[in-house]
């Protein structure tokens, strides 16, 4: 292994560092005088057209022929077609998340707010190329630290710092549970490659040790704390609603994005040999009980706290439990059709959440506060972005033609399993049962937007253009991905198909 | 060609949409002509068709390859009938709605979002795509209904919305059951019929799917959303409601439910014949006492409803052949009975206390609309001359082969159905105590164009169809003999 | 078979009088009072010209007309033909309808508000009347049965008095629970049988082979035993005419519909409604199920003879003269279905019997005929006095009216003995006849009908002895005689009384093939 050859595959993340390293020089040295409002366009542009650079050499170089350089750098990353695509993923949403920024008010320091955006996105392009335990661990801190600082942005509401804060101490713990989980495995498996541990835990076959147990348990809970599922998601309600907006967008989607595929590879392949099973009639111990819980517990959870909520920052974040808890039955799934699944979900997931997002930044311009109540006659006020937000809601509530809609039917197909044993049943009919329910918020957030009549104070100043654009095109992103989903899934079986997975 | 039904009413959406709003003429003229254009290319597409109600494609495309779902649309004669009554109810609905001024271009808007999906159900023929438009039509009703409704009307578009979610909810369950059983490779209506699904499995999947539609057809003891949705909704909507969404319903559960799992249907019937039964009895028995005049019509609605669920579980030619004459027929009167109550007296008088309008001597002022209240109380009652007594009689002979306790059940429905038909005439046109005329308290304005044509094309086709029914017979009974219900016919007494 | 439709054009001629006059403005009251009459005589020139058209020989259904409708034997095929034809009976009915809509328009003079519609309704009500007399597929005659219900709800609750909103009700509900027992019940013979045809029905219950068709298990109440099927679709047939007609204990709606129902409403119910229902059992009940009421012959002979008694003794009880008049009606009917119900017993092929059925059957016809003509003409006396007594009809609110208006005491008085059944008069011939072929048959029966003769007698005179004859009541003094108008209207009817009373060959020459026929029907 050269270095060339190391640059190479991991060309896109040391673009990105430059980038950020470009923006934050930039900010510092040059623009210090400039208007707050020119400094975040130049400072977005940069970072933006960082990321057009790196996605775009994700999808030139191509592997040689199909044949693809999985494993390398000693095994501890991964670089192959669907690693790719993801990184495409997550650069298209930072490169939104960034778009949004541009109308934050809340901070002088802009140079540095863009650089973490772009070194968290370092941090979950790791995180889904990692192969090594040590690589997870390494990509996990990177996204967390950037996003705890990411929180706490907003240094002239206290709620972000208490935001960040729990976010910081939770973060640090679940960090603490994954190393602890981790060493465990190491120490059964006797190398930190997740192949090799898995190829290491299969020989052994038969009863599962009471201790690869504890790892995984340890693991799933350090995992599940970054993917915000019940029962460690406790920080997210107040992250989302503290956090400035566009940091709040960014742990929306892209570090969703990135900790649910790096959840899925650590536990189908890295614990391939103990899955277990969590079927009605078939209970055996091993990762896919665990994680079945956690996604009944999410749906669950997330849904019914999501009703009682009058903030809808703070409605978005039960509602991204709940969405965990769906996306988490892609990954019980346990095959490549769930793997394709869970990916379609968290995209569209990821696209969904950054341009509702973005209209609650927008909301929040104009009154001040993203309470339900802010919402009324937001239809009146800006018909194209209500019908936008429409199209957000309508998505997580599962409604077709949208995205969201399709990739829950193709995670239910997924996880239903064969014509003999369709041990899953009880999930799909809770997860069904609650998305009923979810309707209920997601619909409520509407009747303000459209049925409540208008407060009669002013409204506020108008967001600009970019914010608008960006909202629009997520819009039609989703709507297109609901009519039309082998655009997504086209690209992403073919990949998952190259992969051993 | 039919597919231009669903086209349309999307591309009238879009136009509405993009009028500046205040437009509220422009708004209605062009809902008007787009609703027009589809009920003609209903009607072309039927009469093209050969009227002989033989199954027919109208477009096949593949959508997502991987999971084997396509875009398949095609029509037989069900499709045909209930695309002809959504096509009628579309435009009558609008004459009604000509005086909606408050928010115009998005009620309309909605609306034609509410008519397109409403065609799109029952013009397709793979299950994904009937369920996409089946639950695309839930969102418009909400809106309609919150917005523009009256009593109560946010608590009411939110009950039938959750109600339709749950229901859809338990359908999609089903599907996915259903497709993953059958090997995850089509969802093609024809491809899944033919699949022979294990018995245990059908046994719950069918009341799954079958409960899950019917929710929305006002199956009892599910059928509370409908008298408070019926109420709350502006006229149009009750007129869509009840006259076209409820039939969604029970076309779901025919062409779905009992398409798939028939021999889950034959385990089943005798309990969806009783919750039938008992909804026509039970429908009627609350609607004697209601006070609200709009109530009286929805509880009748769902008296109603009850017919074609008990035609749908008798299995045999003439009670399914009634079922779905029945969803034609009831469509159209439930659509003269709100247009009345909804439009004619509650737009004029602001009450519908049958009590109050006892008082104002409504027959006097208004004869139009008692007469045309007179009309579709009769042909509600299943007088013969008018489309209900036909319908009504099939399932009535078809309930003779299987279900004869039902079938008395539901004459006794009948019999409370001229009661409290009268009672509402009586109170609301005909009453003798007339205290505050009301032409003496303000002028009520005279009924306008528009509802005297909504009213007298809804009276001429019931009245057409009560005398010749052959004109929908012969495309509906030969439906029931396409390969579709070759499972359904092994199991019945065809 | 003529191949002019001449039923269809005698059905659809009131009709077309009904839509034109529902167009007439309010104010055009004699336009609208003359063209109705005018069309409701042009009906009884049809009606005439088919009575001298009609073959009494040919025992054949004559006027036929025959068009598939609902058929379609691919599918779609409810057995619904559009089939229209006559024998005697129904030309009877067809030329009673014809005589009696003209007397009750000439009647109505005094409905002053919304002229235009209950002339329109009136026009309306003789189509279904019509309709129903000639229809001879299920569908079509049930068509014309339940469309007949609502001109006489609307006649009844705009222009009645004080009691015609619960009156109406009660009328329209009451028929209607008949009405839907008897669709179940003719649901479930096309279920047996594939055909709504009245004629191959009959061929079908003639031959038993009906009986045997819903002699069947019926797989949703297997605890039915196969004999009591078919008493349970006869039983809900039954209902619909028994309360029709009205046979006790199902006549409760009568006497307050009579009673509120404006004059000429009430002399077309009297009239023709209420033979409707003893159409019915002559077309429909006896021929396809004779076996079943052969079964219940003795409880339908007492429900007659408990009709015939106790209906006159509540004639007797009674103050309104209308409520008098009612339960006279009701009493009159019972008497047809005495005859008829006594024809059932069965008797072999033996002739003397049959001589007798036919006898009985003869006098069924005609007294329906009577009746037809004396009931309306009694109504229409009442509603004169009404009229002149400012709305009393009370029987003791009147007294020596003879004294004032001998012609109006000396025609009612005619009819009243026509009613009573005076020889001479039409009401003796049919009377007779059904006691004479009863009495052969059902002697016990017939001979408890005698009481009702007898009570009938005492109110009738009550009647005359209370009104007419006593002192005089100051009060109508003044009272005016008939006018000439009014007169116009009762004198031909009550020609027409004597006439038949004395030259019953005029009746029975055309019907009595019909009689015949009906007697071998029930002779199975």
């Amino acid at each position: 292994m050269s270095y060339l050859e190391l640059l190479r595959l991991t060309a896109p993340e040391i673009i990105i560092v430059l980038t950020a390293l470009v923006v934050l020089a930039a900010d510092l040295l040059v623009l210090r005088e400039d208007p707050l409002r020119n400094r975040l366009q130049i400072g977005a542009a940069f970072a933006g057209l960082g990321c057009v650079i790196a996605a775009g050499w994700l999808l030139a170089v191509a592997g040689p022929g199909g044949e693809l350089s999985a494993l390398s750098a000693g095994g501890m990353f991964a670089d192959d077609s669907l690693t790719r695509l993801m990184k495409v993923a997550l650069l298209g949403l930072t490169f939104a998340t960034i778009l949004i920024s541009t109308e934050g008010t809340f901070t002088d320091h802009v140079g540095e707010y863009l650089a973490l955006i772009l070194l968290a996105t370092v941090g979950m392009m790791l995180m889904v190329s990692a192969t090594d335990l040590l690589m997870i661990f390494i990509a996990l801190e990177l996204t967390s630290l950037s996003l705890y600082v990411l929180t706490a942005f907003n240094k002239r509401d206290p709620k972000s710092s208490e935001a960040a804060l729990k976010y910081f101490l939770f973060g640090g713990m679940a960090a603490a549970f994954t190393l602890f989980g981790l060493s465990f495995v190491y120490g059964l498996a006797g190398s930190t490659n997740l192949n090799d541990i898995a190829a290491h835990l299969i020989n052994k076959g038969g009863a599962v040790d009471p201790l690869l147990l504890a790892a995984m348990a340890l693991t799933v809970v350090g995992l599940g704390f970054k993917i915000a599922a019940a029962p460690f998601y406790m920080w997210a309600p107040d992250a989302y609603q503290g956090a400035p907006t566009p940091s709040a967008a960014l742990i929306a989607s892209g570090s969703k994005v990135a900790g649910f595929f790096l959840l899925a590879r650590v536990m189908i392949v890295g614990f391939a040999g103990a899955p277990g099973s969590g079927s009605w009639h078939q209970y055996s111990t091993g990762w896919l009980p665990l994680v079945a819980i956690l996604a009944g517990l999410s749906v669950v959870t997330g849904n019914l706290a999501a009703i009682a909520q009058t903030n809808v920052k703070r409605l978005l974040a039960y509602s991204a439990v709940a969405h965990a808890g769906y996306a988490l039955l892609g990954i019980l799934a346990n095959d490549s059709r769930g793997i394709g699944a869970l990916v379609y979900y968290v995209i569209t997931y990821g696209v969904t959440a950054v341009g509702a997002f973005g209209i609650v930044s927008v909301v929040e311009e104009q009154t001040g506060n993203a309470r339900l109540v802010d919402f009324a006659g937001f239809g009146r006020r800006e018909p194209v972005l209500a019908f936008c937000l429409m199209i957000f809601m309508l998505s997580l509530a599962g409604i077709p033609p949208l995205a969201g809609f399709f990739g829950k039917f193709y995670l239910f197909t997924a996880i239903a399993g064969g014509a003999v044993n369709l041990g899953w049943l009880w999930l799909i009919i809770l997860a069904i049962a609650m998305s009923a329910v979810s309707f209920y918020y997601y619909l409520g957030v509407l009747k303000q937007v459209y049925v409540v009549a208008a407060p009669d104070s002013a409204p506020g100043p108008r967001s600009a253009m970019t914010t608008r654009v960006v909202i629009v095109v997520l819009a039609l992103l989703v709507v297109a991905f609901g009519c039309a989903p082998d655009l997504l899934l086209g690209p992403l079986s073919e990949a998952i198909h190259g992969v051993r997975f | 060609m039919l597919a231009w039904t669903v086209y349309i009413s999307f591309l009238g959406v879009l136009a509405l949409l993009c009028l500046p709003a205040g437009m509220a003429r422009a708004a209605r003229v062009i809902a008007l002509v787009i609703a027009l254009a589809g009920m003609v290319v209903g009607i072309a597409g039927t009469v093209c068709s050969g009227m002989n109600g033989v199954w027919f494609p109208i477009a096949e495309k593949p959508w997502v390859k991987s999971l084997g779902i396509e875009y398949f649309l095609g029509a037989d004669g069900i499709s045909l009938v209930l695309v002809l009554l959504t096509g009628i109810a579309a435009v009558t609905g609008i004459l009604f709605s000509w005086n909606v001024e408050h928010r115009a271009k998005e009620f309309f808007a909605f609306y034609l979002a509410l008519i397109g999906g409403v065609y799109g159900v029952f013009l397709s023929f793979d299950l994904f795509l009937l369920f996409v438009f089946y639950e695309l039509a839930i969102i418009p009703k909400y809106f309609l209904i919150a917005i523009w409704g009256s009593t109560n009307r946010e608590y009411g578009a939110m009950k039938l919305a959750l109600y339709s979610f749950i229901g859809s909810a338990m359908v999609l369950a089903g599907i996915v059951a259903a497709y993953v059983v059958a090997g995850g490779a089509t969802t093609n209506l024809f491809e899944l019929a033919k699949y022979p699904f294990p018995e245990p499995f059908q046994f719950w999947a069918f009341p799954l799917v079958f409960v899950g539609f019917a929710i929305l057809a006002g199956l009892w003891p599910f059928h509370t959303w409908a008298p408070t949705g019926h109420v709350a909704a502006p006229m149009a909507a009750s007129m869509l409601l009840a006259g076209v969404v409820m039939k969604l319903g029970a076309y779901g559960a025919l062409r779905v439910a009992m398409t798939l799992f028939p021999a889950g249907l034959a385990a089943w019937r005798n309990e969806i014949a009783l919750l039938a039964a008992i909804g026509i009895v039970y429908g009627a028995m609350v609607a004697l006492v209601q006070k609200d005049f709009k109530f009286v019509i929805g509880y009748s609605s769902v008296s109603h409803m009850g017919f074609v669920l008990l035609g749908l579980a008798t299995i045999n030619g003439i009670g399914l052949s009634g079922a779905v004459l029945q969803m034609f027929s009831h469509g159209i009167i439930a659509g003269l009975l709100f247009a009345v109550v909804g439009r004619m007296v509650y737009d004029r008088t602001h009450t519908r206390d049958l009590d109050v309008l006892e008082t104002m001597g409504l027959g006097r002022t208004l004869p139009f609309a008692a007469g045309v209240f007179a009309v579709a109380g009769f042909a509600s009652m299943g007088l013969p001359g008018f489309s209900g007594f036909p319908a009504e009689m099939q399932v009535l002979i078809g309930s003779w082969y299987a279900f004869p306790t039902y079938g008395v059940m539901a004459g006794l429905g009948i019999v409370i159905g001229v009661a409290y038909t009268l009672r509402a005439m009586q109170k609301a046109f005909f009453s003798d105590s007339v205290e505050t005329p009301a032409e003496a308290a303000h002028p009520l304005p005279p009924i306008s164009l528009p509802e005297k044509i909504g009213a007298i094309l809804l009276i001429v086709v019931t009245v057409t169809i009560g005398l010749y029914p052959k004109l929908l017979l012969d495309l509906i009974i030969p439906s029931f003999y396409s390969p579709l219900f070759d499972g359904l016919r092994q199991r019945g007494a065809f | 078979m003529n191949n002019f439709p001449a039923l269809t054009v005698l059905t659809a001629l009131p009709l077309a009088g009904a839509v034109l006059l529902a167009a007439i403005p309010d104010g055009r009251k004699s336009l609208a009072r003359n063209l109705a009459l005018a069309f409701s005589l042009v009906g009884l020139v049809g009606a005439v010209l088919l009575w001298a058209k009609f073959d009494p020989a040919d025992t054949n259904i004559q006027f036929q007309e025959f068009h598939a409708w609902i058929r379609n034997p691919g599918g779609g095929d409810l057995g619904v033909d559009y089939f229209l034809g006559i024998d005697g009976l129904g030309l009877l009915m067809i030329l009673l309808t014809a005589i009696v809509t003209p007397l009750s328009l000439l009647a109505s003079r005094n409905i002053d508000t919304k002229v235009p519609l209950y002339h329109s309704l009136v026009l309306f009500l003789q189509t279904g009347l019509f309709g129903t007399f000639t229809a001879l597929n299920f569908f079509h005659w049930f068509l014309f049965w339940e469309l007949s219900l609502v001109p006489a709800f609307f006649l009844i609750k705009f222009w009645g008095g004080p009691g015609r909103s619960a009156a109406a009700t009660k009328f329209f509900v009451y028929t209607m629970v008949g009405s839907v027992t008897m669709l179940l019940s003719f649901l479930a013979i096309y279920w047996a049988t594939k055909t709504f045809d009245f004629i191959a029905l009959a061929e079908k219950g003639r031959s038993g082979e009906l009986a045997s068709l819903l002699n069947v298990r019926v797989e949703g109440w297997p605890d039915l035993s196969r004999r009591a099927f078919p008493l349970v679709i006869f039983a809900g047939a039954f209902l619909g005419f028994a309360v029709k007609v009205p046979l006790m204990p199902f006549h409760t709606w009568l006497p307050a519909t009579y009673a509120e129902a404006p004059t000429g409403t009430t002399m077309l119910l009297t009239g023709l409604m209420s033979k409707m229902g003893v159409y019915g059992f002559l077309r429909i009940l006896a021929p396809l199920f004779p076996d079943q009421m052969r079964i219940m012959l003795v409880p339908l002979l007492w429900l007659a003879v408990i009709t015939i008694i106790f209906s006159a003794c509540a004639a007797f009880a009674q103050n309104d003269l209308k409520r008098v008049l009612a339960y006279s009606s009701i009493n009159h009917l019972g008497y047809c279905l005495l005859g008829i119900f006594a024809c059932l017993k069965l008797t072999g092929d033996d002739p003397v019997w049959n001589r007798e059925k036919i006898a009985a059957l003869n006098g069924v016809l005609l007294q329906m005929f009577s009746h037809g003509l004396t009931a309306p003409l009694l109504f229409c006396f009442v509603g004169f006095l009404e009229q002149r007594g400012g709305g009393l009809r009370g029987i003791n609110q009147f007294g020596g009216l003879r004294k004032v208006a001998p012609v109006f005491c000396g025609l009612m008085g005619i009819s009243i003995f026509a009613s009573l059944g005076l020889p001479g008069l039409s009401g003796f011939v049919g009377e007779f006849l059904i006691f004479k072929g009863s009495f052969p048959q059902a002697t016990w029966a017939t001979a408890l009908a005698v009481i009702g003769l007898l009570v009938t007698a005492i109110f009738l005179l009550t009647i005359i002895q209370k009104v007419f004859n006593g002192p005089l009541n100051e009060k109508w003094a003044a009272m005016p005689d008939l006018t000439w108008y009014e007169r116009g209207i009762v004198l031909p009817a009550t020609a027409l009384m004597f006439l038949i009373g004395i030259y019953p060959q005029l009746i029975i020459g055309k019907i009595n093939v019909t009689a015949m026929q009906l007697a071998e029907h029930l002779r199975f």
